[in-house]
C-alpha cells in the first residue's frame, strides 16, 4: 500500500515540473517586455530598466528559471503592485474563502446528482432518467456567470430571500475568529450562531451556481456507471439469491457504481476550480478568482502568475487525492499495482 | 407525423451534414475521391435521415444554428437600430415592441447588440476551433501514426496542459500574450489542445496497419504522404464530430474570459462582455440588459452541443448513449 502511495507520488513529479515550466514561461518566452508587465502600465523607461535588474531578467533564460525555482523553494512569489503586498500572503489570506466556496458548490452537487443518476439509472425510461437528461444537457450549456446572475435576480431581487451579493458577509457582521479560515466552521467553533448564519445565507448562491454547473457531469457519469453495474453478473446473482433490492442497489451497486463517478471528480474539479473564478466576479467574492481577476485588469502579473501556479499544484494534489481515495474503495487496484 | 417544421430542417440537416464534412475534409488537402464510393453515400444519408427522425431535437439544433449563422453574416444590416448608437434619453428601458429586448444603461438597443455579437463570437469559437483542429489534429494523427519520439512529446505537452486547470491556464495566457481578442483565440485553441490530440492520435493509432494503409506502403508512399492523404480523410468524421462538440465549450470559454474583462472592449458588443456589463443593473432589477445577450450565449452553447450529438450519432453510431 505504501510503495504504491510513493509510486502515484512519483508520477506527480512530472506534472508539477511542467506547470512551473509553463507558469515560468509565461513571463519569459512569449512576446512583450516582462519587465514592463512587472512595472506596470505607469513605469518610465527607468523604472523598466531597475526592474529588469532586479528581476535578473538581464540573464539568460535558464540562469532565469534556476532564480525562479529558487525563489518558488522559498515560497517567494514575487510582490503584488497594487497592493504592495507579496502574492504569497495575499493568496494564502484571500485562499479558505475560495476554498470553502467551492467544496460547498461540490458537497451541494454530489448531494444532488448522486442520487439523480442512481434513481435514473434504476427508473430507466421514467420521467426521473428525463429529468436527469435534461439537467444533464442543459447544465453543460449555461454559463455560470449567466446561472450566478439568474440566481441573483430570483432569490435577491424578486423574493428577498438572499442578501446582497456582496462578498462573504454583510457589514452587520464581523468575521469569526480565524482558526481554519471557513467562516462557516470557525464560526460554529466560536459558537456565534448569528455569524453562522450571516455567512450561510451569503455562500448559498454562490455555492449553488458551481453545484448547477457541476451538477451535469457527475449526473450523467453515475446513471452511466449504475447502469453497467445494474446489467453485471453479480447484480444477476445477488437478484436471484432473494436480496431485497435496496440491499442489491445500496451494498452491491453503489459502492461498485461510485469508482468511475470518483474518477470524473478530477475532471469536474478543472471545471470548478475555473468556474470559480467567474462566481467569484459576480457575487464579488473575496477569494484568489477575484484577486486575479483585479490584477489581469491592472495588468499587475506577478499576482495572476502566482494564482495560475497555485490553482494548477492545488488541482495536481487533489488529482493526486482522487487517485488515491480510488485505492481506498478499490481494492482491486491495491492487488493489482 | 405531428412534428412536420422539425422533419423539414432535419431534410435539410441530412443532406446538409455529409456535405459540410466533406466540404471541411476537401479544404485541409485531402483526396475526398478516394474514400467514400457513390453507394456507400446513400446508406449515409439512409442513416442520416434515421437519426434525425428518431431525435427531433437535431433538426431544432439546425435551426438554431442557421439563425444564429444568418446573424453572424448579416447581423449589421439586419440589425433595427445601430448596435453602437447610445441615446440617453432612452436608456434602461424593458423590453417594448419599439426595443424587443429593451435598452442598455446608454440606450443602445439590445436585441441590435445580440445579433451584430454573434458575429465575433463565432468568429473567436470558430477560429479557435480551425486552430485547435490544425494543431492538435495534426499532431496528434502524427503522433498515433509514428508513435517512438513524436508521440512522446505530444503526449508530455497535452499532459502538461491537462495539468492545469483548463480555464485558469486561458487566463494565465491572455494575461502573458497581451489583452487582445487574437489572443483569447490562442488561448482556447490551447486549453483543447489534448482532446484533440487525444482522439486524433487514437484514431490514426488503430489505423497504422490497416490494409489500406500496408497497401498504399506498398505501392511506394511515403510515409509522410500517407500520412496526409490516407490517415487524414479517414480521421476526418470523427475531427469534425470533436469539432462540433468542443465548439459549444470555446464559445463558452472566450464568453467567460470576455465577461471577466479580457480581450474584447467594451463599446464592441459581444455576448460575455454585455452579460458583464448587466450585471451590475441586476440587483436593482434591470435584467433585460444581462438576460438577452446571456440567453443568446446559452442558446448557441447547446445549439453546438446538440449538433455535436447528432452528428456523433450519423459519424459513429456506436458511440451513441
Amino acid at each position: 500500500m505504501i510503495r504504491q502511495i510513493g509510486k502515484r507520488l512519483a508520477t506527480t513529479i512530472p506534472s508539477i515540473i511542467g506547470v512551473i515550466i509553463v507558469t515560468f514561461l509565461l513571463t519569459r518566452v512569449l512576446p512583450g517586455d516582462p519587465a514592463a508587465y512587472f512595472a506596470g502600465p505607469a513605469a518610465t523607461p527607468q523604472a523598466i530598466e531597475d526592474i529588469r535588474k532586479s528581476l535578473g531578467l538581464d540573464k539568460s533564460l535558464p540562469e532565469q528559471f534556476v532564480r525562479y525555482v529558487t525563489e518558488l523553494s522559498r515560497g517567494d512569489l514575487g510582490k503584488s503592485l497594487t497592493s504592495g503586498q507579496p502574492v504569497r500572503s495575499d493568496i494564502a489570506q484571500r485562499l479558505p474563502a475560495s476554498a470553502e466556496l467551492t467544496l460547498a458548490g461540490l458537497i451541494i452537487s454530489i448531494l444532488i446528482a448522486v442520487p439523480l443518476g442512481i434513481a435514473a439509472a434504476v427508473r430507466q425510461g421514467s420521467w426521473i432518467d428525463h429529468l436527469c437528461r435534461m439537467v444533464a444537457t442543459a447544465g453543460v450549456s449555461l454559463p455560470v456567470f449567466f446561472t450566478g446572475l439568474i440566481l441573483v435576480y430570483v432569490f435577491y431581487y424578486l423574493l428577498g430571500w438572499s442578501p446582497a451579493p456582496l462578498g462573504r458577509l454583510d457589514v452587520f457582521n464581523s468575521p469569526p475568529p480565524h482558526v481554519t479560515g471557513f467562516y462557516l466552521i470557525d464560526s460554529l467553533i466560536a459558537g456565534d450562531f448569528e455569524t453562522f448564519r450571516a455567512s450561510l445565507s451569503q455562500l448559498i448562491l454562490p455555492a449553488a451556481t458551481l453545484a448547477i454547473f457541476s451538477l451535469a457531469p457527475i449526473t450523467r457519469m453515475t446513471r452511466a456507471s449504475m447502469l453497467a453495474v445494474l446489467g453485471s453478473d453479480f447484480v444477476r446473482t445477488a437478484r436471484a439469491n432473494g436480496l431485497t433490492p435496496r440491499t442489491v442497489i445500496v451494498t452491491y451497486a453503489f459502492r461498485n457504481a461510485m469508482l468511475p463517478v470518483i474518477t470524473t471528480l478530477g475532471m469536474v474539479f478543472s471545471f470548478l476550480l475555473g468556474a470559480n473564478v467567474l462566481v467569484e466576479k459576480v457575487f464579488a467574492w473575496p477569494g484568489i478568482g477575484s484577486y486575479a481577476i483585479e490584477a489581469l485588469i491592472a495588468s499587475d502579473f506577478a499576482p495572476v502568475q502566482g494564482f495560475v501556479l497555485v490553482m494548477a499544484i492545488m488541482y495536481v494534489l487533489l488529482n493526486l487525492m482522487i487517485d488515491l481515495l480510488y485505492g481506498v474503495i478499490d481494492p482491486r487496484v491495491r492487488l493489482e499495482g | 407525423m405531428n412534428q412536420r417544421p422539425d422533419l423539414d430542417t432535419a431534410h435539410i440537416a441530412a443532406t446538409d451534414t455529409p456535405l459540410a464534412a466533406a466540404a471541411i475534409a476537401a479544404a485541409a488537402g485531402s483526396a475526398v475521391a478516394k474514400s467514400p464510393a457513390p453507394p456507400k453515400q446513400t446508406s449515409v444519408f439512409a442513416h442520416a435521415r434515421y437519426v434525425i427522425s428518431e431525435n427531433p431535437v437535431t433538426g431544432l439544433a439546425f435551426g438554431l444554428f442557421l439563425l444564429i449563422s444568418v446573424c453572424a453574416i448579416f447581423g449589421p444590416w439586419i440589425a433595427p437600430y445601430d448596435p453602437l448608437a447610445s441615446n440617453t434619453m432612452a436608456a434602461l428601458q424593458p423590453p417594448s415592441a419599439k426595443h424587443w429586448f429593451g435598452t442598455d444603461q446608454l440606450g443602445r438597443d439590445i436585441l441590435s447588440r445580440v445579433m451584430v455579437a454573434a458575429r465575433l463570437d463565432m468568429f473567436i469559437a470558430v477560429a479557435s476551433v480551425a486552430l485547435v483542429f490544425a494543431l492538435g489534429g495534426l499532431s496528434g494523427t502524427a503522433a498515433g501514426f509514428f508513435g517512438g519520439w513524436t508521440d512522446r512529446i505530444v503526449g508530455r505537452i497535452a499532459d502538461t496542459i491537462m495539468a492545469f486547470p483548463l480555464f485558469v491556464l486561458a487566463m494565465g495566457i491572455v494575461a502573458a500574450l497581451g489583452n487582445t481578442v487574437t489572443n483569447i483565440v490562442i488561448a482556447t485553441a490551447i486549453i483543447n489542445f489534448p482532446l484533440y490530440a487525444r482522439v486524433a492520435r487514437a484514431e490514426a493509432n488503430v489505423r497504422r496497419e490497416a490494409g489500406f494503409v500496408q497497401a498504399a506502403r506498398l505501392s511506394g508512399n511515403g510515409e509522410l504522404r500517407i500520412l496526409l492523404t490516407q490517415i487524414l480523410p479517414n480521421i476526418m468524421p470523427i475531427m469534425v464530430v470533436q469539432m462540433s462538440l468542443t465548439m459549444g465549450y470555446a464559445i463558452l470559454n472566450a464568453a467567460g474570459l470576455s465577461f471577466i474583462g479580457l480581450g474584447v472592449r467594451p463599446p464592441t458588443p459581444e455576448w460575455g462582455i454585455m452579460v458583464a456589463e448587466g450585471a451590475a443593473f441586476i440587483v436593482s432589477g434591470e435584467w433585460w440588459i444581462a438576460f438577452f445577450p446571456g440567453a443568446a450565449l446559452m442558446l448557441a452553447v447547446f445549439c453546438f452541443n446538440l449538433l455535436g450529438d447528432g452528428l456523433r450519432d450519423i459519424v459513429d453510431p456506436q458511440r451513441r448513449t
